[in-house]
């Protein structure tokens, strides 16, 4: 069994940001997950969602559920991160000030979303975009 | 203590999700950095913050927990509270200041939700 779903994530479009987020949520407790996935899963999203919103020129999430794991790919094309190991850094920001006045801008997202994934790789390239893969074990 | 004693002792308004106020909760975070709420605070907890956007309610939602309050009076847009009530969820507003509400909170016995 397989279960596939794919979203968009427009650039800057904090009023339905979120969204996709709640909708794999819901369908993962749909699909009988245990809560305590459910929560690291959509925990790890969501900031993906956000920093898809906040940072990337748009992007997609892409949600497999398969018999063994769950499989989040986050991705867009644009402007790309220059120092992976600067964003990994708890604390580290380019948030702007539209970011920030929601709540945005800690510097925690990519850090937490490597903490609440069972496997996290990160693949950036200025000009080309940046990749996400997050392997959550059933 | 039962969510309808939140309410009384923050003298709150409620903006929705009513049902829940005979709902417990053991443990509360205080905050307006929602990453920093992601990260840190721990399930089943109220959240008090001084923000009232959409994406205070997502927080919540994804980290599980089971209550908002707006503290310093601040009062979310129609549409805000629209998105609440769709999502079945318990939001507040008191009058006191962040520092205040944790503080009564705190000293009826509610503790801090941290997980690190
Ligand atoms: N998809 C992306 N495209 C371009 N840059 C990104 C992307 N995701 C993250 N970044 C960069 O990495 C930095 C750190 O990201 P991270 O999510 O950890 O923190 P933040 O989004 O700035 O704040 P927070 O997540 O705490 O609200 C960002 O400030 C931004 O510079
Ligand atoms: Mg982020």
């Amino acid at each position: 069994m397989s279960y596939e779903l794919a979203f968009e994530v427009e650039r800057g479009d904090f009023e339905t940001a979120g969204g996709a987020s709640r909708k794999i949520k819901k369908t993962l407790q749909q699909l009988g997950i245990s809560s305590k996935i459910i929560r690291k899963v959509s925990i790890a999203g969501y900031e993906g969602e956000m920093n898809l919103a906040i940072h990337s020129w748009g992007g997609t999430i892409l949600l497999e559920v398969a018999e063994t794991e769950i499989i989040l790919t986050i991705q867009d094309s644009g402007p790309g991160i220059p120092d992976l190991h600067l964003a990994m850094t708890e604390g580290w920001s380019t948030a702007g000030v539209e970011a920030r006045r929601m709540g945005f801008g800690a510097g925690m997202g990519l850090p937490n979303m490597d903490r609440n994934a069972d496997h996290f790789e990160i693949e950036s390239k200025v000009g080309n975009g940046t990749k996400i893969l997050m392997k959550f074990f059933l | 203590m039962k969510l309808s004693r939140v309410q009384e002792l923050l003298e709150a308004v409620v903006l929705s999700g009513e049902s829940h106020l005979d709902d417990e909760v053991l443990t509360g975070f205080g905050c307006d950095l929602m990453s920093d709420v992601l990260c840190f605070a721990r399930e089943d907890a109220v959240l008090l913050t001084g923000l009232i956007n959409k994406q205070v309610l997502n927080t919540v939602d994804m980290a599980n927990m089971n209550s908002i309050v707006f503290v310093r009076n601040k009062m979310p847009s129609e549409d805000v509270i629209k998105m609440a009530q769709e999502m079945n969820l318990l939001v507040m507003s008191t009058k006191y200041i962040l520092f205040e509400a944790c503080g009564m909170l705190y000293a009826n016995g509610l503790k801090g939700a941290h997980l690190r």
